[in-house]
C-alpha cells in the first residue's frame, strides 16, 4: 500500500531517489536544495537505501562524480540549485554527450548578483541548451514522480540523456504537502534495474568514453544528442502513459486547465501554474474566458504540443521567472519558434514575472491580464512586459 | 630507419574502428590512440645523437605518449607521427644525447 506522509518537496526527492535505488549518490549541500543529500544520507546510514554516498567539496565535483559512476555503468543521483548548477554547467554537456541518465533534483533559484536564495528558474533555464531534458513540478508530488518518469525516460535505449527535474525554491522546496510514497514494489517493476548497455567498466570490454573527436565526427557525435531529444518526446508520453497506469497520477507535456472555449491563455510552468489555476477560477466566476497551460516538460521543448495550444486560444499570456536578454523570457522564444511558420496563430504576450522570489499574486496577474486582454481586442502591447516591477525606485 | 611498432596496430584500428557513431561516441575498440596522430602540434622536436647515447632508456621509459621504441640494436628511435614535442626525453637523458630544437617544415 502506498503511505501518505506530509513532507517539503525536498525529501519527496529523496524519497524518489530512494524508490529509484541509485548505486552512487554524489552531492554537495546548496540552499534551498540542501535537505535532499541530507535526506539521502540518511537513508544510507540506516541502511535504507544501498548506495556509495560520495561527498565532494563542490558541486562540479558531485557532477563529475556521478558522471564517473554513470560511465561505469550505475543509477546516479545528486542535487543542487543555481549557482551551485552553474558549476556544474560544463560537466553537464559531458554528461549528455556521453548519454550518460543521471538524474539531478533542483530546487529551482534566482543566480546572483546580487546573491539570492530565492526562487525563479534562470538557474535550469540557463541550462537549457546542454541536451539534459527538463521537467518542472507544480507541488511536492510531482517533484516525487517526475523523478522517478525522469529516471524512466533518462534510461530509456533510445534517449539515453540526463534529466533535471525543477521544483521551486521555498515555494516547494521548504512547504509541506501530503505526498504519496509510492509501493517500492511498483517503482521496481516501473523503473526495473538499470541495465546499462553501452556505457560501462568491463576489463573484458575495453573501451573509450568521453573521447576526442576530430571535425570529421563531432558533428555526427552533436547530432546523436539532438536525435535523442527528438526521440525523447514519444518516449515521455510513453512512460507518464505507464505512470498512470501504474500509480494512477496523470501527466502531460503540457497540461491544461479549463483551456475550452478560452481566449487567452496563461503558460507557465512549476509552482506558479498552481496559483495562475486559482486565479483563473477566480475569472471564470466573473465570466472571464481564460485557461491556463502548464508545461511540465521544458526540454524536449514539445513542438507539437505548443502547436496545438495555440489553435485553442487568441492570445498566448506567457508567465515566466526567467530573463533572456533582448528576447524577454526564454518560453517566449521557444513559443515564437514553434509558431513562426504556423499560418494562423494567437498573439503572443510575455510577462516576466516573481524574479528572485518576489511574490507573484493576484494583483500581478491582474496587470497581465489588462495586458492581455488589450492584446485581444487588438490594441498595441508591448511584447515583453515586466509585472510588478518597482519603477519607483529605478 | 626502423618501421613503427604500432604500423600493424594502425592497420587493425583503421580496419575495425566501427565508422558507425556509438551512443555518447564511445570508442569500442582499443586503440584508437594510435590512429589519432598527435605529432602535428609539436613545436620542438627531439635530435638525437646516436654517439652520446648510452641506452639507458630513461628517454623510453619516460616518453608519456610513447612516442620512442628500439631499433634492432637497441638505440632509441624517435616516431615523429606521436612525438608532441614536449622535452621530457631530452631532459632525462643523462648524456645529452637527445636536445630539443625548433621544428621546421
Ligand atoms: S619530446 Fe616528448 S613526446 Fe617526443 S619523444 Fe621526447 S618525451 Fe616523447
Ligand atoms: S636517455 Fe639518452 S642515453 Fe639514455 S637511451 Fe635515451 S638517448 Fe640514449
Amino acid at each position: 500500500m502506498p503511505i501518505r506522509k506530509v513532507m517539503k518537496a525536498n525529501e519527496a526527492a529523496a524519497w524518489a531517489a530512494k524508490l529509484a535505488k541509485p548505486k552512487v549518490i554524489a552531492a554537495f549541500p546548496i540552499t534551498p536544495s540542501t535537505l535532499v543529500p541530507e535526506k539521502i544520507s540518511e537513508f544510507v546510514a540506516d541502511g535504507e537505501l544501498d548506495a556509495e554516498f560520495i561527498k565532494v567539496e563542490s558541486e562540479h565535483s558531485a557532477i563529475s562524480a556521478c558522471v564517473g559512476a554513470s560511465a561505469a555503468g550505475v543509477r546516479t543521483f545528486t542535487a543542487t540549485a543555481s549557482q551551485g548548477l552553474a558549476l556544474m554547467h560544463e560537466i553537464l554537456f559531458i554528461a549528455a554527450g556521453m548519454r550518460l541518465p543521471i538524474v539531478i533534483a533542483v530546487g529551482n533559484r534566482a543566480l546572483s548578483a546580487p546573491i539570492n536564495i530565492w526562487n525563479d528558474w534562470q538557474d535550469t533555464i540557463s541550462e537549457r541548451d546542454t541536451g539534459w531534458l527538463q521537467f518542472y513540478a507544480e507541488n511536492n508530488q510531482e517533484a516525487l514522480d517526475l523523478i522517478l518518469i525522469a529516471y524512466k525516460v533518462a534510461e530509456n535505449e533510445k534517449v539515453l540523456l540526463p534529466a533535471m527535474v525543477g521544483f521551486d525554491a521555498f515555494i516547494l522546496t521548504h512547504t509541506v504537502e501530503p505526498v504519496e510514497i509510492p509501493d517500492q514494489e511498483l517503482v521496481d517493476e516501473f523503473l526495473g534495474e538499470y541495465e546499462p548497455k553501452h556505457a560501462y567498466l568491463d576489463p573484458a570490454r575495453p573501451v573509450t568514453q568521453g573521447t576526442l573527436a576530430f571535425p570529421a565526427h563531432y558533428m555526427e557525435a552533436r547530432y546523436t544528442v539532438w536525435e535523442a531529444n527528438e526521440n525523447a518526446k514519444k518516449v515521455i508520453d510513453e512512460a507518464f502513459a505507464e505512470f498512470e497506469k501504474k500509480f494512477g497520477r496523470k501527466y502531460q507535456k503540457i497540461e491544461e486547465y479549463r483551456t475550452e472555449d478560452a481566449e487567452i491563455i496563461f503558460v507557465t510552468m512549476g509552482s506558479l501554474a498552481g496559483t495562475v489555476k486559482e486565479y483563473v477560477d477566480h475569472l471564470r466566476e466573473q465570466g472571464i474566458k481564460v485557461g491556463v497551460a502548464k508545461m511540465t516538460v521544458y526540454r524536449p521543448f514539445p513542438v507539437e504540443e505548443v502547436r496545438a495550444l495555440a489553435k485553442k486560444a487568441k492570445v498566448l499570456a506567457l508567465l515566466e521567472k526567467n530573463v533572456t536578454f533582448s528576447v524577454g523570457g526564454a518560453l517566449f522564444q521557444d513559443f515564437s519558434r514553434a509558431l513562426i511558420n504556423e499560418s494562423e496563430k494567437p498573439k503572443i504576450v510575455d510577462f516576466i514575472l516573481g524574479l528572485g522570489g518576489r511574490d507573484v499574486t493576484f494583483k500581478d496577474l491582474d496587470e497581465a491580464l489588462a495586458i492581455a486582454q488589450k492584446a485581444l481586442n487588438g490594441e498595441a502591447v508591448d511584447e515583453v512586459n515586466w509585472i510588478g516591477l518597482r519603477k519607483e525606485i529605478l | 630507419m626502423a618501421e613503427s611498432p604500432f604500423k600493424a596496430d594502425i592497420e587493425r584500428v583503421q580496419k575495425e574502428y566501427s565508422e558507425k557513431m556509438t551512443p555518447g561516441a564511445i570508442a569500442t575498440i582499443p586503440g584508437s590512440s594510435v590512429i589519432n596522430k598527435t605529432g602535428s602540434w609539436r613545436v620542438f622536436m627531439p635530435e638525437f645523437n646516436r654517439d652520446k647515447c648510452v641506452r639507458c632508456y630513461l628517454c623510453y621509459v619516460y616518453c608519456p605518449e610513447p612516442a620512442i621504441y628500439l631499433d634492432e640494436e637497441n638505440y632509441p628511435v624517435f616516431d615523429y607521427d606521436y612525438c608532441k614535442g614536449c622535452g621530457v626525453c631530452a631532459n632525462e637523458c643523462p648524456t645529452d644525447a637527445i636536445i630539443m630544437v625548433r621544428e621546421t617544415k
